[in-house]
């Protein structure tokens, strides 16, 4: 075998500025780092001479386009990114004005917006026009329609990557088969073609080699939330976490580097027995330890957050957490099965798993994390992660006797976020987990009502 | 008492069947013969040829339209969900779907592939399958996968039926298909051409008839009412020519149907029930079942925005032959509310369509829409504007 090595481009443009009024961690200020970072690297990607590809994060194969220089941006982390700025609720007018229904996905809205407003990412730099738009659609049926708006207005070109849902439950055989298939005999060459980069397998495997280990170091974080106190918030913060992997650096050394120093302050932190850290301080007591099923609110994602760390509810498990790779139950990227890992990998992704698949591991994490129950955040834009979540509500009660509660955004639309609803269902639901408590210690047996349903 | 004329006697049947949220067709099918199994199927597309083989009544569930109080069903969905699935598990909550021994699911949408994995909780003792069908129209890689994934559904059916699906079986129930495929493109023909003689209200029941008829029994029912149709006599008005797109899933209620052609509109094509046609052509009856299912599958069947497309160009082109093939002076989109697919798609087909001068409008509905005026008003105008255009 031959002996790849890794060169990445040298960082570019100003470092993060720290605001004097934001706590993070040292490993949440290198985060952010990198994704400006690569937000640089987007602007300057024409002035380069590089080839600019879009992707989504549930099935991203990022060492894969890295295999062909292209330069990464992820639509998702866009509307994101642009959510957190404020910037999304124009975007999406915009493009309703430009013909998109008011009934449909949000982040496609705000993406659409953003290109229309003239191709300005979040961070004020321009984002390049994507050479190849990489249809992996694990999961989600609205990221074909997505692509295929891009391409119909914009040119690009798409390449598919058909990722089979898991039904069943499982993997079969030939779902795996089918995608390598893809890969090797469509998505591969049709990357070569556009890149003008010819494929080499080793450098695939030295960057899987790079995925795995930051993998697992990864998952240490994830899981240390089992120790009381958690020492992390594992949907709030693990958004800062899982950045990196999720987006343009799995199978960098860079992200290999940040998850070695976020294990080593996780750590430090569980050995000090401290909390989580918030953007007001270090968290007070922990009160409440929660389960998160669904995304996060983005434009109020600071107001969102202080709901729960006033109360000293931390979550300490997340499925949004587990949207772009689910690492738990054992999986990483095998640099000895290249392709057939990267099948594994878009097929594992959480919002490619059945719904009894999502039920039994959220009643994992409810009984592994100790946690006090479910809540939901029920998504408007996002049916792959809220159609079935009232079913996953009752089941998850019925089968961990822990209480559940469900409450209603939006991903980017800030029409879509209520404080004051929000704040009381939340304020209500731990009154109700602070009962059940004081139930089961006089050994009542308690009912478990939800606290709030659909409309 | 007068005579019912063929014609009104046959669509009196249909709209029978059509009410029927008891699926007492399936019952009574079933209670025909000790041991029969009926399975259910959503839209747009399912092989039924492998149910068929296995001896089984396939079953269009198409949710429960605007005569089912939805009580259950709409405890298990936000707001922001369409219709179809609370309706659906409204039919199968209040053991409407009995009579079904399974259930599938073949991959459309997240709600529809969601509540594949709701209904494995909900109705543990049903068969329940999620069908994938490919985006990838390669034979060799898309096709392979499709052939796979027919063959563990032919091995699931046969183990339910109590017996193996034989390949001259499969062959024999892809002719008994082809058959009931081409009396339908004769039905679309005939109404293109005679579109005050079969008006889509009409059409539209006798497609729902294959819902849960047996296919040969379907097949003579269409014919019957081609030749029913086309005997009555039945007065020529001066509509505008329309395709419906959009109402692939979720379905309208009749009355929107018929709110349509009252303001003037004679439909020529439409997208509704695409399981009924959406194979192009026949299907050759004597090799490998599964593998010509596959072909056509790949190669030769219809689009919908639940499909990928693979390049730029081939964006509306099937809507656009639709629109000349038929005659058609304009598009109505009448799309589900919050249907992704549709409403994702609809910007791009309306773009395309006003590149080539093909006028459209558009509104949303639900399978539980009362209020047709505004709809009527919207077509009404939609047709004089037509007719205006037309005349300059």
């Amino acid at each position: 075998m031959t002996t790849t090595t890794i060169s990445m481009p040298p960082p570019i443009g100003k470092p993060v500025v720290k605001p004097q009024n934001v706590q993070k961690e040292d490993a949440m200020w290198l985060q952010k780092e990198l994704i400006n970072r690569n937000y640089r690297e987007l602007a300057q990607a024409r002035a380069l001479g590089r080839k600019v590809s879009a992707t989504f994060v549930p099935g991203n194969l990022n060492e894969l386009l890295m295999c062909f220089d292209f330069a990464r941006s992820l639509p998702e982390t866009n509307a994101l990114q642009n959510g957190l700025r404020k910037k999304s609720g124009k975007m999406i007018m915009d493009a309703e004005r430009d013909g998109q229904s008011e009934d449909v996905c949000t982040y496609v809205k705000a993406d659409l917006g953003m290109m229309l407003g003239g191709e300005i990412g979040p961070t004020g730099d321009p984002l390049p026009r994507p050479d190849v738009l990489l249809l992996s659609y694990t999961g989600c049926f609205t990221f074909m329609k997505w692509f295929e708006l891009i391409r119909h207005k914009y040119g690009c070109e798409s390449v598919m990557l058909h990722v089979p849902y898991q039904g069943e439950g499982r993997i079969a055989p030939n779902m795996r088969e089918y995608v390598v298939r893809q890969l090797r005999e469509t998505v591969i060459p049709a990357l070569e073609r556009i890149s003008g980069v010819k494929f080499d397998i080793d450098r695939l495997r030295q960057y899987l080699r790079e995925s795995a280990r930051a993998e697992e170091d990864l998952i240490a974080v994830l899981h240390s939330a089992k120790n009381r106190p958690s020492p992390i918030d594992g949907y709030f913060g693990a958004v800062y976490y899982i950045g990196p992997i999720f987006t343009a650096f799995r199978g960098t050394p860079e992200a290999t580097e940040y998850y070695r120093v976020l294990r080593a302050e996780i750590e430090q932190r569980v050995r000090d027995g401290k909390g989580p850290i918030t953007p007001e301080g270090e968290m007070g007591e922990e009160r409440y330890r929660l389960v998160v099923e669904g995304p996060p609110n983005w434009t109020s994602f600071r107001d969102f957050w202080k709901m729960f760390y006033d109360e000293g509810a931390v979550v300490v498990a997340s499925t949004y957490a587990k949207v772009g790779g689910v690492y738990d139950f054992g999986f990483r990227h095998d640099p000895e099965h290249p392709l057939e890992s990267l099948a594994d990998y878009c097929l594992g992704c959480y919002t490619n798993l059945n719904l009894p698949s999502r039920i039994d591991m959220i009643c994992r994490y409810i009984d592994q994390y100790q946690a006090d129950g479910l809540l939901i955040n029920s998504i408007k834009s996002c049916n792959s992660f809220s159609a079935g979540q009232l079913l996953i509500l009752r089941e998850v009660e019925r089968r961990t006797g822990k209480p559940a509660a469900f409450i209603e955004t939006d991903l980017v639309d800030p029409r879509y976020f209520s404080a004051a609803n929000v704040k009381n269902r939340l304020e209500s639901y731990f009154q109700m987990v602070k009962q059940k408590r004081g139930a089961a210690a006089a050994g009542g047996t308690p009912g478990f009502i939800p606290i709030a349903t659909a409309h | 008492m007068a005579a019912v004329p063929p014609v009104a006697s046959l669509v009196q049947r249909c709209e029978a069947l059509f009410e029927d949220l008891h699926f007492n067709a399936v019952r009574e099918w079933k209670a025909q013969q000790p041991g029969r199994k009926a399975i259910g199927y959503m839209p747009v597309y399912v092989p039924r040829e492998i149910i068929h083989a296995a001896g089984m009544l396939p079953v269009g569930i198409l949710g429960g339209g605007d005569q089912l109080e939805v009580i259950q069903g709409d405890a298990y969905y936000q707001s922001y969900i369409c219709r179809i699935p609370r309706s659906t598990i409204e039919l199968g909550l209040t053991g409407r779907l009995d009579c079904l021994d399974g259930m599938l699911f073949p991959s459309i949408c997240d709600v529809i592939r969601n509540l594949s994995g709701m209904w494995q909780i909900l109705f543990p003792d049903k068969y329940v399958r999620y069908l994938d069908v490919p985006q990838n129209y390669v034979d060799d890689i898309g096709g392979r996968f499709y052939v796979q994934e027919l063959e563990v559904l032919r091995e699931d059916l046969g183990r339910l039926a109590g017996r193996e699906i034989t390949d001259e079986a499969l062959n024999a129930s892809i002719a008994v298909y082809n058959d009931n495929r081409a009396a339908i493109r004769e039905l679309y023909r005939y109404r293109a051409a005679k579109p005050w003689q079969a008006p889509t209200s009409e059409v539209y029941l006798v497609l729902r008839a294959g819902m849960v008829l047996p296919p040969e029994e379907h097949t003579r029912l269409v014919r019957e009412y081609i030749a029913a149709a086309d005997a009555a006599p039945r007065p020529k008005r001066d509509n505008a020519r329309v395709v419906i797109n959009g109402a692939f899933c979720e379905q309208p209620p009749l009355a929107l149907v018929k709110s349509i052609e009252m303001s003037g509109c004679y439909v020529v094509d439409d997208d509704f029930m695409l399981v009924h046609r959406w194979l192009l052509d026949d299907v050759p009856t004597d090799g490998k079942p599964l593998e010509e299912l596959a072909r056509a599958f790949l190669h030769r069947s219809a689009t919908t925005a639940a499909k990928y497309d693979e390049r730029r160009e081939q964006k509306g082109q099937y809507l656009l032959r639709q629109v000349r093939t038929n005659g058609a002076e304009g598009v109505i989109f009448a799309a589900p509310s919050f249907c992704d697919p549709a409403l994702l798609e609809r910007p791009m087909l309306q773009d395309v369509l006003g590149r080539h001068g093909v006028p459209h409008t558009a509104f949303k509905y639900a399978e539980n829409t009362g209020q047709m005026a505004p709809i009527r008003e919207q077509a009404g105008t939609f047709a004089d504007s037509i007719k205006l255009w037309s005349a300059a």
